[in-house]
């Protein structure tokens, strides 16, 4: 199949290359071999250096955060464990839940997806909202981000994090009007797979911040 | 068609992206078992790092590097399980990308330590800088 014989009125010349009645149809010869590779792989990808490339980011605020709290000598209050306890819970099977989502849509059960994406996003609500208070309490105890250097650098490192999570409900939600909208559609399947990889990688993320921010001050 | 041109392109050793490793298979078995392996894990890992600060039968000084292993451990586990990424062929690309984030994750963290820590042990304290400008 050539890309010069089947005429699309949407998009005559392929700019967008974004022809959905052709889908991974590449037995193309002369472009590599068997041609590039599929939207789905290059999307993914992309998505994925996207990724890598925001966990380098995250890692410049742990950097700045570990050497101003091993210069802040006591100044650290110690969090509440069970509390940070039920914030690791909810994002943990969020991420797990959004897994099983996706495992529907793979199967094409819009029903499931949905419902697997609404349970990921009530958890990663919980979450947020956990979160918040936690924040409002420092923010009451004196312990905001404008009182100090450590938590200044905690505020950023943790509240970056939250963002994240933040952007991620409103992409879900927007996520899960669209899949009901329009359906399973193949494009529709490529924007879930970022969004799991997204929703994943926010779980490191929380890994290492829940084990190097949290639960260091509890280390005897 | 989209997800059967993924599994016709995984067995043909062309790339497969990252989380699209097990997408193109008939049976979710195989998926639903790797979620839940990770998941598993994920808990034990987590509930260990939570054990490790709270009781005694570890030696103190050893209770961040438990804990720096069992969050490096774990992030290995979300990797695998969640995201797909495994080391197989048509994964070369993925891995390379990966491998190289966690090289500038490595510079940036342990260079900014190992430079402030540096800079801490060399330079005169503050106190003693005011002391001599009087």
């Amino acid at each position: 199949m050539s890309a010069v014989s089947s005429f699309s009125p949407v998009d005559p010349n392929h700019l967008g290359h974004n022809d959905l009645s052709r889908e991974t149809e590449w037995d193309t010869p002369g472009r590599g071999e068997g041609g590039p590779a599929s939207k789905s792989v290059i999307v993914s990808y992309g998505f994925w250096i996207f990724l890598l490339s925001d966990i380098v980011m995250f890692s410049a605020f742990f950097a700045s955060f570990q050497v101003v709290a091993g210069n802040a000598n006591g100044a650290a209050p110690r969090f509440d464990l069970s509390n940070l306890a039920v914030e690791t819970g909810c994002l943990l099977l969020s991420s797990f839940l959004c897994g099983m989502a996706s495992l529907c849509a793979n199967r094409r059960r819009l029903f499931g997806t949905e419902i697997f994406l609404l349970l990921t996003g009530i958890l990663g609500a919980v979450f947020l909202t956990l979160e918040i208070r936690e924040f409002v309490g420092l923010i009451q105890q004196h312990q905001g981000p404008a009182d100090g250097a450590y938590y200044s650098a905690f505020f950023a490192l943790v509240g970056c994090h939250g963002l994240h999570v933040t952007v991620g409900l409103l992409w879900l939600g927007t996520m899960m009007a669209q899949i009901a909208a329009k359906g399973l559609r193949p494009d529709m399947l490529r924007r879930l797979t970022c969004f799991s990889l997204f929703w994943h990688a926010l779980d490191i993320v929380w890994v290492a911040i829940f084990s190097l921010v949290y639960l260091m001050r509890f280390a005897p | 068609m989209s997800q059967q041109g993924i599994a016709r392109e995984a067995e043909q050793g062309r790339d497969v992206g990252p989380g699209l490793g097990l997408e193109g298979h008939e049976d979710t078995s195989r998926g639903l078992r790797s979620y839940l392996i990770g998941f598993a894990l994920a808990v034990g890992l987590t509930a260990a790092s939570f054990w490790a600060v709270q009781t005694h039968a570890i030696y103190g000084p050893g209770v961040p590097v438990a804990l720096a292993a069992l969050a490096i451990a774990q992030m290995g586990i979300h990797l695998v399980f969640f995201l797909h990424i495994t080391t197989g062929p048509d994964n070369t690309n993925n891995v390379l990308a990966l491998v190289f984030g966690v090289l500038i994750v490595f510079l940036v963290v342990f260079g900014s330590l190992w430079i402030m820590s540096n800079l801490n042990h060399n330079m005169i304290p503050m106190k003693m800088l005011m002391d001599m400008q009087r």
